[in-house]
């Protein structure tokens, strides 16, 4: 672990500009992925700016019937709010699949939607990867490589890491909103599908935030109903990242949303493959899929996200 | 004392505390985290100096070049040493791969340097400052290549006619296997405190499983008499045989204790557990069953394959199938190739896991080819003698009985035999069974018993890796001496006191205890002596002569009895097979659409002689059993077999069983007694759990599901394309 600097901003906004003007800052919340990182040494800030005290740790009420949750809830508290559980049980179905309870006690909204890829050449910095290292190249592309867990779609020549987080994607099947402040105090709210870049030629590059631009909350918007779940598949039963997972939402009028986590770099929807929902997992998955570029270890998946979506449309 | 013939009726055949169940005394430790455990023993080194190891980054090769200069220099740095500075430390008999100096490289996070600062995050920043160049050459990291490349049969030994025997056999089964290299991933890593600091005498507060080996391996290593050395290792937390060997831990401590003439410490980070330190080599196997339609077999043919650095001896898998069940025909042929991964070694039942694992699948499966039950399949082969050498018996074996109990308990009879047959809802239930065999080896075990106002201190080098050898080594003495567990006080993992089996091979428990028992014996011989008698009776904390009572407290008041002693094994034992047997008996349910597996109930049958403790020994057949669910469905130490190293080499990527993956796990133990191992009759249990379990599960998937998986760990990906329609 590299020496840092610490304060405590207790002002989202002052927290940005602050970020904006130290060069190396990151921020830091519950640290449940930060500081493993930190002492990997594949994250290195200079500066470390403790946001705890912003007071962004409530759920309230939206004027248009939707909730606003703070980017400091912590994923219990989310997972085991009444209203989530009542409105947007796949949400909390999802944060219940993720991590370990004491781990989910730590974790706050913003750090989830933040956490970095699994890949295991991500976290050993002896092995050259482009999203720690711009340039370096990437071992898991290399013959031989182990790439079971890695993304089948969305992936590019520079990266195939997926984003491991079970919460945002039931959030992008909710179509929710993040919510930032930049350092001039400006707010602004992203799709889920805005705020993740896929990787494209700069895989060090995951998401829309600006420099020094800071998650606020996100933002559900008013309930959709219907019958929602989540499937997280994994080797073991607890206390493992997904290799699929589905979130699911089937409302009465015989249509529905799905969204895939453990496939790619971002929470993978389609909106034509939600137009296919009626007509079953195979023809979602063809529309989902569509472009899929496997390696021989994790074609699997593919496999695996259109029995598990099956799963989820049997009436059994 | 020597023990030179089968035991016969004793005071362990009327204990009224071994064999009882006891909870384990150093507990109340553990639950408070009290227990000193190596890296936090304030107490002894105040203040210690942190040392952080560097790794190297290549497979294979040669340093060409290192410059620690900025490391020197960062903050809080006392010293760097680097493998150049260093030539190549001895090795010691015990260890393959090097464990430091010198500019050879030959496998992944090789230790090649340490930093020792006043601060662990000042000593792991600084390795990152130490420049390091290599000539790479290219390695061998391919198991399957191997394999295949495979020409000349490297026999290990051949009984009767096999080849003979399947041309005639009327049925026959030929199939090939895989099991993965797997972790020890125990909780506690490698960790030491050394004091070295005037370059004479090392002392050594560290997690290790064996005190004679290690302070044996360091006189080696560094060149020292061994009276000069002495090491403590009262607590660890895991062993699973990771810690049999001196590892790099207790090297770079030393050293760096050596430089700077402060006691270092150093633990050695996570991913080290799994590319520094040792593993279980995953094995290729393939594996001939020949019988008769009546289910006799008449032939086995096994042979595997397991890597292993040059002057190691990998895992072999093949050695139980010599002994296990009948079968006049028998050949087996265990090849260990050098490879340039990390270097392979011990872990819980050597050999026995991997082989069981894959015999048991392939008795399944020719049982189901000759239409038989597995559980009565098995029943009629099972052997009272070894079939290789008729002539040598088993001292004990109720094989036969662990199948029949865990067939009634398990109501076996009721399972579906139709595989995929059995459907609840999305899953797939499935049941299935395996027949367990460890040997029961014991070596020679010494301890000191000291009696002073009626309380017994009982010392010995024996060590506890969880195991419950405090307990059942307090169970003996209070036994042996007529006092109550609160009377005895246990001290362990010193090499100050007399050496005994230490904790490998299942030995630790029958050992140890028979070495207490010994040293029980000569306490008493002096306390008999002190009153002037010829024998005496132990009882109720008194000494009991024909015409008086004494207490024990009263026997030389203010003074101290001392009994020492090591319990000699025996030649008569090389005539006998001495073996522990369970049947394991699981129920899985299998995903129809994802391929999930998970485990609904357990349960282990267990004969291994007299059970010195019900308590600690189930825990250590469940733990097993845990271990075995973790090899069957997640363990794998996954190769990049460009890069030559495992890559999941973290607790998030090498999964072992958590909570959620282990459901009821039931145990039974027969009751028997072995007199042929040792005075009290017991054999050890810490390794029969884990054998076989792995099958066990398999074929419960098997019968879950129809698809029959031959390669570990056995995951969703391997079966997803041969479930149900979706």
């Amino acid at each position: 672990m590299k020496a840092f600097s610490y304060e405590r901003i207790d002002d989202a906004a002052q927290a940005a500009a602050r970020a904006f003007e130290v060069s190396g800052s990151k921020f830091i919340a519950g640290g449940t992925n930060l500081l493993d990182l930190m002492k990997h040494e594949i994250e290195m800030p200079a500066h470390l700016i403790d946001i705890n005290g912003t007071g962004l740790d409530d759920i309230v009420a939206t004027d248009d019937g939707g909730l606003r949750i703070g980017a400091l809830v912590s994923n219990t508290a989310l997972g085991a709010d009444e209203r989530i559980k009542r409105d947007y049980p796949v949400l909390s179905r999802a944060l219940f699949a993720g991590a370990s309870s004491q781990l989910r006690n730590k974790a706050s909204t913003g750090g989830n939607l933040l956490q970095r890829t699994r890949c295991p050449y991500f976290y050993d910095t002896a092995m050259p990867c482009n999203k720690r290292e711009p340039g370096a190249g990437c071992a898991a592309l290399d013959e031989g490589a182990d790439t079971r867990q890695l993304g089948v779609i969305g992936t590019s020549d520079h990266c195939i890491a997926t984003h491991p987080s079970d919460m945002a994607v039931a959030l992008r099947v909710l179509d929710a909103e993040v919510e930032t402040v930049n350092p001039e105090g400006q707010t602004r709210r992203l799709t889920l599908d805005e705020f993740y870049q896929l990787p494209g030629d700069t895989p060090n590059v995951e998401n829309a935030l600006e420099p020094g631009e800071i998650i606020t909350g996100v933002v559900l918007p008013a309930p959709v109903g219907g019958r929602q779940q989540y499937y997280k598949v994994r080797d073991r039963a607890s206390y493992a990242f997904a290799l699929v997972s589905v979130a699911l939402i089937e409302t009465d009028d015989g249509k529905g949303r799905v969204a895939l986590g453990g496939v790619a770099p971002k929470p993978w929807r389609r909106d034509e493959a939600d137009a296919e929902l009626g007509n079953g997992a195979k023809a979602v998955m063809e529309k989902l899929l569509d472009g899929a570029r496997p390696t021989d270890e994790n074609a699997y998946k593919l496999t695996l996200a259109e029995r598990t979506l099956a799963a989820l449309l049997a009436k059994e | 004392m020597d023990f030179n013939q089968s035991a016969d009726e004793n005071l362990f055949d009327h204990a009224r505390i071994i064999g009882k169940p006891h909870t384990r005394v150093d507990g109340a430790l553990k639950v408070t985290g009290t227990a000193p455990y190596a890296y936090e023993r304030h107490d002894v080194a105040d203040n210690p100096l942190v040392g952080y190891p560097l790794g190297s980054s290549i497979a294979k090769g040669r340093i060409t070049r290192m410059d620690a200069t900025a490391a020197r220099n960062a903050d809080g740095v006392a010293a760097v040493i680097t493998a150049l500075d260093i030539d190549e430390l001895p090795r010691a008999k015990s260890n393959v791969a090097k464990l430091f100096g010198g500019d050879m490289v030959e496998h992944y996070h090789q230790a090649i340097a340490v930093v020792v600062a006043d601060t662990l995050e000042q000593a792991r920043a600084a390795t990152s400052l130490i420049e390091v160049e290599y000539e790479e050459i290219p390695g061998e990291f391919d198991l399957d290549d191997a394999w295949k490349r495979l020409q000349d049969r490297d026999v290990v030994s051949h009984v009767g006619d096999v080849d003979a025997a399947f041309d005639s056999a009327e049925v026959t089964l030929d199939e090939t296997y895989h099991t993965a290299s797997q972790s020890h991933a125990m909780m506690e890593p490698h960790a030491t405190i050394a004091d070295w600091t005037d370059g004479k005498n090392m002392t050594l507060w560290t997690s290790n499983q064996m005190i004679k080996w290690t302070r044996k391996a360091l006189a080696t290593t560094f060149e020292l008499d061994p009276a000069n050395i002495r090491l403590e290792s009262p607590y660890i937390g895991g062993g699973f045989g990771g810690k049999l060997w001196l590892r790099a831990d207790a090297v770079l401590a030393a050293l760096g204790s050596r430089e700077t003439g402060r006691p270092v410490k150093v633990a050695l980070p996570r991913s080290f557990i799994f590319n520094n330190a040792t593993h279980r080599s995953g094995t290729v196997q393939r594996l001939r069953i020949a019988a008769g339609k009546d289910g006799r077999i008449t032939a086995f043919d096994h042979s595997a394959i397991s890597h292993t650095l040059p002057g190691g001896s990998g895992e072999d898998a093949v050695n139980q199938t010599r002994c296990f069940y009948a079968g006049e025909n028998r050949r087996v042929a265990h090849h260990a190739i050098d490879m340039n991964l990390p270097e392979s070694a011990d872990m819980r039942a050597p050999g026995e896991a991997s082989g069981l694992a894959v015999l048991e699948i392939a008795m399944d499966e020719m049982a189901e080819k000759l239409g038989m039950d597995p559980v009565e399949f098995r029943i009629l082969n099972d052997t009272q003698v070894n079939p290789e050498e008729p002539s040598k018996r088993y001292s004990d074996r109720h094989f036969v009985e662990c199948l029949r109990k865990g067939a009634e308990v398990f109501n076996w009879s009721e399972r579906n035999t139709t595989p995929g047959g059995k459907r609840e809802g999305q899953w797939l239930i499935g049941q299935g069974m395996a027949g367990a065999y460890r040997g029961a080896p014991t070596m020679d075990s010494g301890a000191r018993v000291r009696l002073s106002e009626g309380r017994l201190i009982v010392e010995t080098d024996m060590t506890d890796i969880g195991t419950g050898s405090y307990t059942i080594i307090a169970q003996t003495a209070a036994e042996t001496m007529g006092l109550e567990m609160d009377d005895v006080e246990v001290r362990l993992g010193n090499s100050a006191f007399p050496a005994a089996s230490g904790s490998g091979g299942q030995m630790g428990a029958a050992s140890s205890t028979a070495g207490v028992y010994a040293a029980c014996v000569a306490l008493q011989g002096e306390i008999a002596k002190c009153l002037g008698v010829e024998s005496a009776r132990f009882e109720s904390g008194q000494v009991v002569t024909d015409d008086k009572r004494v207490a024990l407290r009263d026997v030389a008041p203010n003074e101290e009895l001392v009994g020492e002693d090591t319990l000699h094994f025996g030649d008569f034992k090389d005539e006998l097979e001495i073996g522990t047997f369970a049947a394991h008996f699981v129920e899985v349910a299998v995903h129809a659409y994802t391929g999930e597996t998970r485990l609904r109930r357990t349960l282990s049958v267990v004969d291994a002689g007299r059970i010195l403790n019900p308590v600690t020994a189930r825990s250590q057949v469940i733990g097993g059993m845990t271990m075995a669910t973790g090899a069957a469905l997640t363990e794998s130490l996954n190769i990049d077999s460009r890069r030559g190293y495992f890559t999941n080499h973290d607790l998030a990527g090498y999964e072992i069983a958590v909570h959620a993956d282990i459901p009821e796990q039931e145990v039974i133990f027969l009751d028997t007694q072995d007199g042929a191992s040792t005075p009290l009759k017991a054999k050890g249990v810490g390794e029969l759990g884990i054998c076989g379990g792995a099958a066990a599960v398999a074929n419960a998937m098997y019968n879950a599901t129809g698809i029959r998986l031959r390669d570990y760990p056995m995951t969703l990906d391997r079966m997803l394309d041969r479930l149900p329609d979706a």
